[in-house]
């Protein structure tokens, strides 16, 4: 799909285009699931779990049921309904016993939010409390509660999946290549570490949202803050056993999503309590504290890694294992278990490899996809784990990853063959060394040490992320031109921020050739008027989208040529056009305008032909194949965008406080479609790589309660924690199969931001932090060399690391 | 129920409200001024800030009955005459929105900031919007359309090619 055409003479791709959503959103008039109100619409609030683990006992709502203005009550016993993305594992409202603290166990929705909120108080609800499970490591063990015991018999994805009935494991994932056993025993240093990192909460500023209305003849409508309308139809209408010609999915403006907002949410919920009322729409929004906790979070891991490496610097083997925190559903989890578990290796050739990726349900809040979808966890391990391999053989970290980095001829963990257009990896890593003067201290920095007593130190970091996408992933798009001859496309793939739709307008107007005016992109999805696209995530938008767009256009313009050539009795071949008009080329005047072809074409006598123009454009991923499960070997990757950012920091060696001076983020991103938009999400997914960074982590009590489901508590970043100096740096080395060669880079600028920020503090202070977030006390104590003291879970040493390297050299001491 | 009296920009409503209702969920639901946005009912995230009688302040924190006869600024009013603010403009050049979730919030903190000081630096930008959360965007691109739109912006912020 790469469009030859010269740089020079692109007029819309590549340049600076304003957002086409901006003004609507700026004026406030651009309408969220959370700004609709529709007659008769009843409001729903949640009774939800204090516990971890507790048998439900009783639940008492008849005080509830007799509050004048309240129209439904619901509970679990009455619903025969189980949902999964890909287990199968979830029941709408908790049944017999709770899984997390904050899971739903009975809904109301009432004639007011005030009604509703009182009648769910007015719920008692009887647990027998039951001692939890926490720690995926201590879910691991045989004598440990089982948090799904009912496993083996739930539906699930046996193409890609492998749950354990009668253990804590959703999912097994496992790759073998080469001979790591061999290979570990040739290496001259093998280096063993264990990272972990605390689950996180995406928090978009609009939290979910849904209205969903059940009427009469099963015909449900969902209004929902979703970022993937055919995916909640599809399992909305496997949950409910109904055709899926009688769901409708309508997703208007989005406030936010990072992969919360995929698959499935609180929709089912929302339904059952409408069908309860009678079919008036139910309207459901999540309580910023319901978002920490009845909503997904993202998965906690503990990721520890051993390699092998020559005598000069080449790795030869990795083994790699990760323990994925699924929480109490599988829902995206056991799928960020099997992307994570096939690119755990990172942007690195390594020829002998063995990994083995599982998820484990505990009695926490659940694991879902959030931006990175696994690597922002991984890398922050994978990471730390390079500069501690290089120090420890005493080679410089950056040397180290230029050495084994993946180039053409390399293969990747899964055997695909990695190609020149594949992407750049040292080029990513070069740009970011430069803008950082990594290596080294520029003159101002030395004045900047000594005026302020802080030290200085710099990281560079590299990163690879390929869309997590099944191998049939598929997108279409329909382009319709309107009576004046302006086109209006509609496809599914939801812009809630990112800025595709815009580089989509772009890539529309230029195989076109019309303004960009002239290209209107439907903002609102829905899935009973417009086509299929599978899911928006992954990073696959861009280039599944782009493509059928730009097929959507070509269509469209054939069939404009098919009635223009019989208007202008003149062949196809001999015919051009511009943004107004089809001429005959070496005739201009012999000429038909798109205004006069729009609705079909009607000559001077009233006879017409054609008809409405309308161009189709599908795509679908070519070549991939699902993994074999034994081995992990396949081709699961789209493209592979590869980046790198470089960090300096200043710390204060006394307090272990310390100052983000800049951040340098570089992307090959094949081609920079709108240049704005890759710096937005450059700047901004590197920003929220350093709320996960520095300060951003859900703690428990010992008993799993979530201690801090609030802005107060759970701090994220504002404008002051914005590094003093950040840069945005594309490499564009074309993707052949991409849009005008261009891949996705919605999810990349947020991964391995942490381990930048751990390696720059270490090359400062020596310090040695393996557990993520780094904060200030956290900093202090590795300078202190104490062991890291871990508050994720309170008072238990879950989560902690240990801060002694595991290093051993063959035939000597280390 | 109360009765109060509200002028937003520059118009009147007189409402019929309950005592326990912020200003917020009058101004969303029974004014239908959808723009201000609620991000977490907590005084947080600064997504529902408004100017109230000239201080910019959040309206989920804020009872209808405590503005009644207060003179609300709201998003609604930033555009005039179907022309965009030289703020909103400003953030449009910049990729200053993605979601847009905050920025209603974040135009009437700027609002503010820009009648006490119309020429702020960028430190003074940054401690100015600090209290309106931004998940999207890393603030980046808003600074800059603010600087942009005071005149102060050298150059304007741009992706490098390596």
């Amino acid at each position: 799909m790469l469009e030859r055409i010269p740089a020079a003479e692109l007029r819309y791709v590549g340049k600076r285009t304003p957002r086409i959503d901006a003004k609507e959103k700026l004026t406030g008039q651009a309408t969220y699931v959370s700004d609709m109100v529709m007659a008769g619409m009843l409001y729903a609030r949640v009774k939800t779990s204090p516990h971890a683990r507790a048998r439900i006992v009783k639940i008492e709502t008849e005080a509830a049921r007799k509050l004048p203005g309240v129209r439904a009550v619901v509970i679990g016993e009455e619903l025969d309904y189980r949902v999964g993305l890909y287990v199968v594992d979830k029941a709408i409202l908790a049944k017999n016993e709770v899984r997390h603290y904050g899971e739903a166990v009975a809904a109301v929705a009432a004639d007011s939010i005030e009604i509703a909120q009182q009648a769910a108080d007015l719920i008692e609800v009887v647990y027998e409390v039951l001692t939890p499970v926490l720690h995926p490591l201590d879910a691991l063990e045989d004598d440990a509660p089982l948090v799904h015991p009912n496993l083996g018999e739930y539906d699930y994805m046996e193409a890609a999946f492998t749950p354990k009935p009668g253990t804590n494991i959703a999912n097994h994932t496992k790759l073998r290549k080469g001979d790591p056993e061999a290979a570990f025993e040739q290496a001259e240093w093998t280096i063993e570490r264990e990272y972990t990192n605390p689950s996180v909460q995406h928090v978009p500023m609009e939290t979910h949202v849904a209205i969903v209305k059940w009427g009469y003849g099963d015909q449900v409508t969902i209004w929902s803050s979703a970022q993937s309308p055919f995916t909640l139809r599809n399992l909305f209408c496997t949950a409910f056993r109904l055709p899926h010609r009688n769901v409708r999915v309508v997703v208007p403006h989005v406030g936010g999503g990072f992969g919360g907002k995929a698959g499935i949410g609180i929709e089912p919920l929302v339904a059952v309590l409408s069908k309860k009322a009678g079919g008036a729409p139910v309207k459901l929004t999540a309580t910023r504290e319901q978002e920490f906790s009845l909503l997904p979070c993202r998965s906690q891991l503990t990721y520890r890694i051993k390699t092998g490496v020559s005598k000069d610097g080449k790795i030869l083997a990795q083994q790699m294992t990760m323990y994925w925190d699924s929480g109490a559903y599988a829902d995206y989890a056991v799928n960020v278990t099997r992307a994570s578990g096939y690119s755990a290796g990172g942007p690195y050739e390594i020829p002998n490899a063995r990994v083995d990726a599982y998820t484990i349900y505990t009695n926490k809040p659940f694991g879902t996809a959030y931006r990175g979808f696994g690597h922002v966890e991984f890398h922050w391990g994978l990471e730390r784990h390079m500069d501690l391999v290089a120090k420890a053989i005493g080679m410089d970290p950056l040397e180290f990853r230029k050495y084994n980095a993946l180039r053409e001829g390399s293969t990747s963990l899964t055997g695909e063959k990695i190609r020149a257009h594949t992407g750049n990896i040292n080029k990513c890593l070069e740009a970011a060394e430069n803008a950082v003067g990594y290596g080294t201290l520029s003159d101002a920095e030395r004045q900047r040490e000594a005026a302020t007593g802080m030290k200085i130190g710099k990281a560079v970091v590299g990163l690879h992320k390929a869309p997590a996408m099944p191998p049939f992933t598929a997108t279409a798009v329909i382009l319709r031109m309107n009576e004046d001859g302006s086109v209006t496309a509609t496809l599914t793939l939801t812009d809630y921020g990112q800025g595709t739709y815009t580089s989509i307008a772009q890539m529309i107007a230029e195989r076109l050739g019309f303004p960009l005016e002239k290209v209107k992109i439907a903002f609102e999805s829905d899935t009973d008027h417009d086509p299929y696209d599978w899911q928006t995530v992954a990073s696959k938008g861009l280039l599944l989208s782009g493509n059928a767009a730009i097929l959507a256009a070509e269509d469209l313009l054939k069939n404009a040529y098919d009635v223009a050539a019989q208007a202008l009795r003149a062949q196809i071949c001999d015919l051009d056009h511009d943004g107004e008009k089809i001429f005959v080329r070496h005739h201009p005047e012999s000429a038909v305008s798109f205004r006069q072809l729009a609705i079909g074409y009607c000559y001077p006598n009233g006879n017409s032909i054609g008809g409405p123009l309308i161009g189709v454009g599908r795509y679908i991923a070519q070549g991939l194949t699902h993994l074999d499960k034994e081995t992990g070997q396949g081709l699961p990757a789209l493209d592979w965008t590869y980046g790198a950012h470089g960090m300096i920091v200043e710390v204060d060696k006394h307090t272990g406080e310390y100052n983000v001076l800049k951040v340098a983020s570089v992307f090959d991103v094949g081609k920079v479609i709108n240049p704005d938009a890759v710096r937005g999400q450059a700047i901004g997914g590197m920003l929220q790589g350093l709320g996960t960074a520095t300060c951003e982590g859900y703690i428990y009590d010992e008993q799993g309660h979530l201690l801090n489901p609030s802005f107060t508590d759970n701090k994220i970043p504002t404008a002051k924690d914005l590094p003093l100096e950040v840069e945005a740096i594309s490499v564009e080395t074309p993707q052949v199969d991409g849009p005008y060669g261009a891949r996705g880079v919605g999810e990349h600028s947020m991964i391995a931001v942490a381990a930048a920020l751990g390696n720059a503090l270490q090359n400062a202070t020596g310090a040695q932090i393996t557990h993520m977030p780094l904060r200030f006390e956290d900093v202090w104590r590795a300078i202190q060399r104490r062991e890291p003291v871990d508050n994720w879970i309170t008072k238990s040493p879950y989560g902690s690391c240990k801060s002694a390297p595991e290093i051993q050299r063959h035939g000597g001491e280390c | 129920m109360k009765r109060i009296e509200l002028t937003i920009n520059g118009d009147l409503y007189r409402r019929d409200v309950h005592e326990h209702r912020t200003l917020l969920h009058v101004l969303r639901e029974e004014i239908g001024l959808t723009g201000t946005k609620e991000g977490c009912g907590a005084g947080e995230c600064g997504a529902c800030t408004v100017i109230m009688d000239g201080l910019p302040l959040n309206s989920c924190l804020v009872l209808a009955v405590e503005a009644d006869g207060a003179e609300i600024e709201t998003v609604e009013g930033e555009s005039k005459d179907g022309e965009l603010s030289g703020v909103q403009q400003a953030f449009d050049r910049h990729h200053a929105v993605q979601c847009g979730f905050c920025t209603p919030g974040m135009l009437m903190t700027i609002k503010d900031l820009l009648r006490r000081k119309p020429k702020p630096s960028r430190a003074e930008v940054i401690e100015g919007i600090e209290g309106n959360f931004c998940r999207c965007t890393g603030y980046e691109q808003i600074i800059e359309a603010v600087l942009d739109a005071t005149g102060q912006l050298e150059e304007k912020g741009e992706i490098k090619h390596a």
